[in-house]
């Protein structure tokens, strides 16, 4: 690398942490030191081990990963070869028209097709066809140069447009009949091959077709990016596509993947919680040195204070009873804020808990029956008895039921979270139910997963409930919950 | 051993010549690396930093420490670690059985002085494996393996060590490294580690390899299979990892899979064989009943 080169380099690095800081990766003067040293040592041609080493100098957690990589490939994707197709001698745009003659001289040779066009002369169709084709034989080369071509004909991308990304893949894969593709695919082997295949052989078949199709899609995206990037520059782009950690992805308004990355951060993240809330206890254990206890025992030793006396360590533990909304929007908050709680259930003489939408039903035997939560939360949303009338919330009916029938069992050491958006379809309150257990209980706590901004707004009636509460607390996402959890144990 | 000189990183004998080298290097060993895991190798013994390794069971963490020492020619040391562990386990102990006989062996003749210089030189401490890396003088890989088990405390002394390469001794002095090895430190995550520590270390994930991968460590593990067997056994594994179980199969289970499928002489996997043999890959009962039905071998 030349002087300038390399500073070149360091000032893309340079943005490219300040962004990933911005997306709340805590990057450390070390790390960043780290990074910039790394960068010397491995060449950007080396694009994989590049981007690894850079990782392995910036995040030091898994769950960063998504983020990390979104907009290293926002930064980086400008760079290297990878730009230009012909990386590692793979086909260029030359020889990609010659394979496309010679595939249909090979294969289709007297349909009557003329056989002489070039990429840029072809339907598509018969891009569509190409593609099943490369799809099919798992041709990577092919796959790659169908991408920048079927993004360069479908997606209809003009500098400057403030359009996202998404809308120039969905106009690409619409173009190429992507969502038909699979079927398409397993019919043609189906053909071609001679004896009927098993559903084992099927069941392999069409996950290795899914897989190449998403390669083929993720090609398509990144082809889409280097546009943009292009065009309106990285740290433009940066920001748009960035990708929220997952303890900070909203529980309302999660995508699926991102509610699938939230449950895979929620195992870990559950362990290292009820360990470190163990450790706690284990160093809580003791409670101050009680002096008087000790010089009294220290008689049995003829005066010496052999043996210390500690005073009553923490308080019991609490017991616990959890109520939860899972109608349609808080269902996932309050699908979480389980798994939570009962992952660390060793904290708590006892969990009981009751979901409700305008119905209320008890669940703690669905817990107690197995040892996996998810089985358990399965049959929470299967099984339970949660619709009264219509099968929207109400709070008040709710509260009201639950109290009626468990209230006799809320006493003072009893811990009672209540968790939902409080929107109340303009149903009566009942807010004296709170207020009643607010009187026995030892405390009473109210999540909420909306932002603070929206509560008592429209028919939220957070705050009627809240003021007999000893705290409504926002929950927005993991990191929230977590830190509510971690102080209630 | 005391007044050796320490040495920074970039006065060292750098190890590997590129990624490539790493990469192919590794595969000469049968130890199949992927672009993250070469590249992280090669770069740690750039910048002399060590390697946090995390990810699932049986991905090959502990193997790779283990190969990139024979890469190296050099020897491995391997501090395994337990809740418990300590300083006298870790580093360094005296030696009191063999200090007391010489006590009484001694009694009445020497002064006090010398013989506490005596009992208190090299020959009455037991070297434990952190200052075994450190002092050594040939070549070594330092494992510290499944660091996630200890406790705070010897956390914080393992991150003392990692970053000053020096350890004082209060009877000997400072003992500072003749070397900095290369260091993996092992972890399956079951508790946060110190930020303190992820800091010091370059951090590399390693998952559960792709399809191709695992047809390669098959093939390179397990004696005279053949090419189809081995890639049907990789993607019959990336299929049950898909599904939604307690325990996904490591590389270990696949490889005992793939030895017992040799052991019975079969060719290829038909949904029969796969159902038979599924508890070599999957431990828990609902997760063999689980992937039994949704091969859909269990009519
Ligand atoms: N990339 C690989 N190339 C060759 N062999 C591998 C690879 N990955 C794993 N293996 C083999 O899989 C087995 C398990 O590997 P290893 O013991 O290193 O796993 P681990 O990640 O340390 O697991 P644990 O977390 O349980 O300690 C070993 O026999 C190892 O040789
Ligand atoms: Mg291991």
């Amino acid at each position: 690398m030349s002087a300038t080169e390399q500073r070149g380099m360091l000032d893309l690095l340079g943005g490219f942490v300040g962004q990933l800081r911005e997306a709340g990766l805590p990057v450390s003067l070390t790390e960043n030191l780290d990074a910039m040293e790394a960068v010397r040592h491995i060449p950007i041609e080396d694009r994989e081990a590049f981007k690894y080493a850079l990782a392995a100098s910036l995040i030091k957690n898994q769950a960063h990963w998504r983020t990390f990589e979104t907009i290293f490939e926002v930064y980086f994707s400008l760079r290297g070869p990878e730009y230009a197709l012909d990386r590692d001698g793979e086909a260029t745009e030359g020889d990609l028209d010659e394979l496309w003659r010679e595939m249909q001289d090979a294969s289709q040779s007297g349909d009557g097709r003329g056989g002489a066009g070039s990429l840029d002369a072809l339907t598509p169709e018969e891009i569509a066809h190409l593609l099943m084709q490369s799809l099919m034989q798992g041709d990577q080369a092919l796959m790659r140069a169908l991408a920048r071509q079927a993004v360069q004909r479908f997606a209809g991308m003009e500098p400057g447009r403030p359009v996202g990304g998404t809308y120039y893949l969905y106009r690409t894969l619409r173009n190429l009949d992507l969502d038909g593709m699979l079927d398409k695919m397993m019919e043609a082997a189906a053909q071609q091959s001679v004896a009927p295949s098993t559903t084992l052989e099927q069941r392999l078949e069409r996950e290795e077709f899914e897989h190449r199709i998403a390669e083929f899609k993720a090609e398509v995206e990144a082809e889409i990016r280097r546009r943009l990037v292009a065009d309106r520059g990285a740290e433009a782009m940066a920001k748009t596509l960035r990708k929220p950690l997952p303890e900070d992805v909203e529980f309302m308004h999660a995508s699926r993947d991102e509610m699938q990355s939230l449950r895979k951060a929620l195992q870990p993240l559950t362990r290292k919680l009820a360990a470190r809330l163990a450790r706690k206890r284990k160093h809580q254990r003791r409670g101050p040195l009680d002096f008087r206890s000790t010089v009294r025992h220290s008689l049995s030793y003829g005066g010496v204070p052999a043996e210390p006396k500690f005073k009553f360590p923490r308080p019991a533990k609490p017991e616990l009873m959890v109520v939860a909304d899972i109608s349609g929007s808080v269902a996932a908050f309050a699908r979480f804020t389980l798994m939570l709680v009962y992952a660390i259930s060793g904290q708590f003489s006892k969990v009981r808990s009751f979901v409700f939408i305008d119905g209320i039903d008890e669940v703690t035997d669905y817990f107690k029956s197995t040892e996996d939560i998810t089985e358990a939360i399965h049959r929470v949303n299967t099984e339970a008895d949660v619709v009264w009338v219509d099968g929207h919330s109400d709070y008040g009916h709710a509260f009201e039921v639950f109290w009626e029938r468990y209230g006799k069992d809320v006493g003072p050491k009893t811990t009672v979270l209540l968790l939902g958006d409080a929107r109340n379809n303009y149903h009566a309150s009942q807010a004296w139910v709170v207020k009643e257990m607010a009187g026995v209980a030892r405390h009473v706590y109210w999540l909420n997963p909306e932002p603070r901004s929206y509560w008592n707004t429209g028919d939220s009636i957070v705050g009627e409930y809240g003021r007999h509460t000893d705290g409504v607390y926002e929950c927005r996402n993991l990191r929230q919950l977590e830190s509510f959890v971690e102080k209630l144990a | 051993m005391a007044g050796s000189v320490g040495l920074m990183a970039s006065e060292q004998v750098q190890r590997f010549e590129s990624v490539q080298m790493v990469r192919d290097g590794l595969r000469d060993l049968d130890y199949l690396a992927d672009d993250g895991i070469a590249g992280v190798a090669y770069l740690a013994d750039r910048l002399g930093k060590p390697v946090l390794v995390e990810g699932p069971a049986g991905t090959g963490k502990t193997q790779l420490a283990k190969s990139i020492a024979e890469l190296t020619g050099a020897r491995l040391v391997r501090l395994q670690c337990y809740e418990g562990l300590d300083e006298s386990k870790a580093l360094f102990e005296w030696n009191y059985k063999k200090q007391l006989l010489r006590i009484q062996a001694d009694r009445g003749s020497d002064s006090w002085t010398e013989l506490h210089d005596d009992i208190f030189s090299d020959e009455f401490l037991l070297t434990r494996p952190l200052l075994e890396a450190i002092t050594a003088d040939d070549p070594v890989v330092l494992l510290i393996d499944e660091v996630d088990r200890v406790e705070v405390e010897t956390e914080a002394l393992l991150l003392e060590i990692l970053s000053d390469y020096q350890v004082s001794i209060p009877e000997l002095g400072t003992i500072e490294a003749k070397q900095i090895p290369l260091v993996f430190l092992t972890s399956n995550n079951t508790r946060e580690l110190s930020e303190a520590l992820k800091r010091r270390c370059l951090y590399l994930h390693v998952d559960y390899p792709s399809m191709e991968r695992e047809r390669e460590i098959v093939l390179a593990k397990v004696p005279d299979i053949t090419e189809n067997l081995a890639d049907q056994i990789a993607r019959v594994v990336r299929s049950i990892r898909s599904m939604d179980l307690k325990k996904a199969p490591s590389v270990s289970e696949t490889l005992d899979w793939a030895r017992t499928l040799m052991l019975l002489n079969i060719e290829t996997i038909d949904e029969e064989i796969a159902k038979e043999t599924l508890h070599i890959l999957l431990k828990y009962q609902t997760d063999i009943a689980k992937a039994a039905k949704e091969l859909s071998v269990d009519e």
